[in-house]
């Protein structure tokens, strides 16, 4: 069982990418043996009301088993609460905020406002570091990159939170990861897109420091070749109990509240 | 599971490193060791390899100096020794160091080196670089050039280059084949690969961490299956999945020619000659 966490439908401003539609992205998930795949909507993330790109989204997967949606929320607009309050009701296993692509000061208020609001409703928050490699982004694709200090205060704003964080490096786990107190890095999941395999090893590094339990299966289609992330996972060797549990089984903890709820 | 890289028969990395016990890395021997079992996994039949001086110990990775580069590429040499049939060794040189430069590829390369290294110690369209270009000519062997995918600036440590500066360098020297280094590996590659499009002594190695969707496509539409080479510098996951990737693309004989075939004719490496015969 293999549940892509990290995946993207749509166009994306800033350079041609092939296999952008939900088409595209059945046949990679077959070609690769994804069995799930968590599916945002790229071209919202530079809207500025992403929340427009959730019926969409919501519509397009609806009769689809194997992708699920992950609406965005913005929670700098108005009405951000019933529209949160409105997707949790649906068959979705999180929310994505992308707050300093939102222009959102990612430790401000409204930010703030969001982490105790999904941990009130007990929903995951999904978001990511970043989409591209800081040194080929469009000149006016200026956004930074989300900052581990942004996901440490996260983690202390509400001990309900939980997280889902794409496109970290080891950098960044590791500054998170031990600038925490194991309960708050017990609330994050880290997708494993952005982490070196060998010669550098950075991954199998984490998974014997960090742990297993905390890293789950991404890959950043389309933006990003989906076939990298198995790549790595080949590459480990790692028994099959744990790589199961990256591919799919550390999500069953980080979603029992949540589905257990539905 | 089978082998990661498939049952393709045959892999070159034309773009490696290994490291040496005078680098600031305490692990270095464990980065090799990681490099030669992964290689294993995949099915890496050659490492054509390079070590850029001390790695910053005693002088700046990009700016090695003399004494460094001697020590590094007599330990490249060494390890290719010691395993002649899965490493190869490119004598990487200083154009800052004119006589040393070219002592260092008439010496290594005699050794039996196959190609030449250019980091980022001068600019690849400064004239100190035209005496490193005809000797890769006479040995026949080809350049090897770090390249900063559109470097727009001067970036700290290096004097980086980019394929416009490449091109010009090559556009002087039309005997002389060059790989431009890792597309993959920062910048902005869509830049590039309009710069090398009709430069035919241009070669594209895919190597690098990047694993941008479009990006293959975008090398293929450019150069062409025969100006690609592969190769995976310091990552050898996004290398695999590059590989992988390109069998979705490409028919068999063409994933061979960017897996393997193209390296060994632009090496001159015997499993060339013995296929093309």
């Amino acid at each position: 069982m293999i549940i892509d966490v990290n995946v993207l439908v749509g166009s994306y401003p800033f350079r041609r990418v092939p296999g952008s539609s939900l088409g595209h992205l059945a046949e990679s998930m077959t070609r690769l043996g994804i069995d799930q795949a968590w599916v945002s909507h790229l071209p919202s993330i530079f809207w500025r009301d992403p929340m427009e790109g959730n019926e969409w989204l919501l519509k397009a997967t609806s009769d689809m088993v194997a992708m699920v949606p992950v609406p965005a929320i913005h929670p700098g607009l108005p009405g951000w609460e019933a529209e949160l309050d409105r997707v949790v009701r649906l068959p979705i296993p999180a929310v994505r905020c992308d707050a300093s692509f939102y222009g959102l000061d990612p430790v401000g208020e409204e930010m703030r406002a969001m982490v105790r609001a999904c941990a009130g409703h007990d929903i995951p928050l999904l978001t990511a570091v970043r989409l591209e490699d800081g040194r080929q982004r469009h000149p006016h694709d200026r956004a930074p990159e989300l900052a581990a200090a942004d996901v440490r205060s996260w983690l202390r704003v509400d001990a309900g939170l939980r997280l889902v964080v794409t496109h970290a490096d080891r950098a960044f786990i590791e500054e998170v990861h031990f600038g925490s107190t194991p309960s708050e890095a017990s609330r994050v999941w880290w997708d494993v897109s952005w982490l070196w395999g060998p010669p550098e090893d950075h991954l199998q590094q984490l998974l014997e420091t960090v742990g297993v339990d905390r890293f789950v299966f991404g890959t950043g289609q389309p933006l990003r070749l989906p076939e990298a992330a198995l790549a790595k996972l080949d590459l480990l060797g790692l028994p099959a109990e744990d790589r199961h549990r990256i591919t799919a089984g550390n999500l069953s903890t980080c979603l029992s509240r949540t589905t257990e709820e539905r | 599971m089978g082998r990661p890289g498939g049952d393709a028969t045959m892999l070159i990395d034309v773009h490696a490193h290994f490291y040496h016990d005078r680098t600031p890395r305490q692990d270095w021997r464990a980065r090799n060791e990681s490099r030669l079992r992964a290689g294993e996994q995949m099915g890496i039949t050659l490492h054509i390899a390079s070590i850029l001086g001390s790695w910053g110990a005693t002088s700046p990775t990009y700016f090695p100096s003399p004494a460094d580069l001697d020590y590094a590429n007599r330990w490249m040499l060494d390890l290719q020794r010691a395993g002649p049939d899965r490493i190869a060794g490119y004598v990487a040189v200083n154009p800052n160091f004119q006589r040393h430069a070219l002592e260092q590829i008439d010496h290594y390369l005699g050794e039996g080196m196959v190609g030449i290294k250019l980091a980022a110690s001068r600019r690849a369209d400064d004239p100190l670089l035209d005496p490193v270009c005809r000797a890769a000519a006479d040995h026949q062997v080809p350049i090897l050039h770090h390249v900063w995918q559109h470097r727009g600036r001067d970036w700290p440590g290096q004097e980086a280059s980019d394929a416009v500066e490449l091109v010009a360098l090559a556009e002087r020297h039309p005997d002389t084949n060059f790989i431009m280094a890792h597309i993959a590996g920062g910048g902005d590659w869509l830049h590039s690969l309009r710069a090398v499009r009709g430069v035919d002594n241009v070669h594209v190695d895919l190597s690098g961490s990047g694993v941008d969707g479009g990006m293959l496509e975008a090398c293929l539409e450019a150069v062409g299956v025969d100006r690609l080479v592969w190769g995976a510098d310091i990552t050898l996951d996004t290398g695999l999945a590059k590989s992988r990737y390109l069998e979705h693309l490409l028919d068999g004989d063409d994933v061979e020619r960017v897996r393997w075939k193209n390296a060994a004719v632009l090496f001159g490496l015997p499993v060339a000659r013995e296929t093309t015969s």
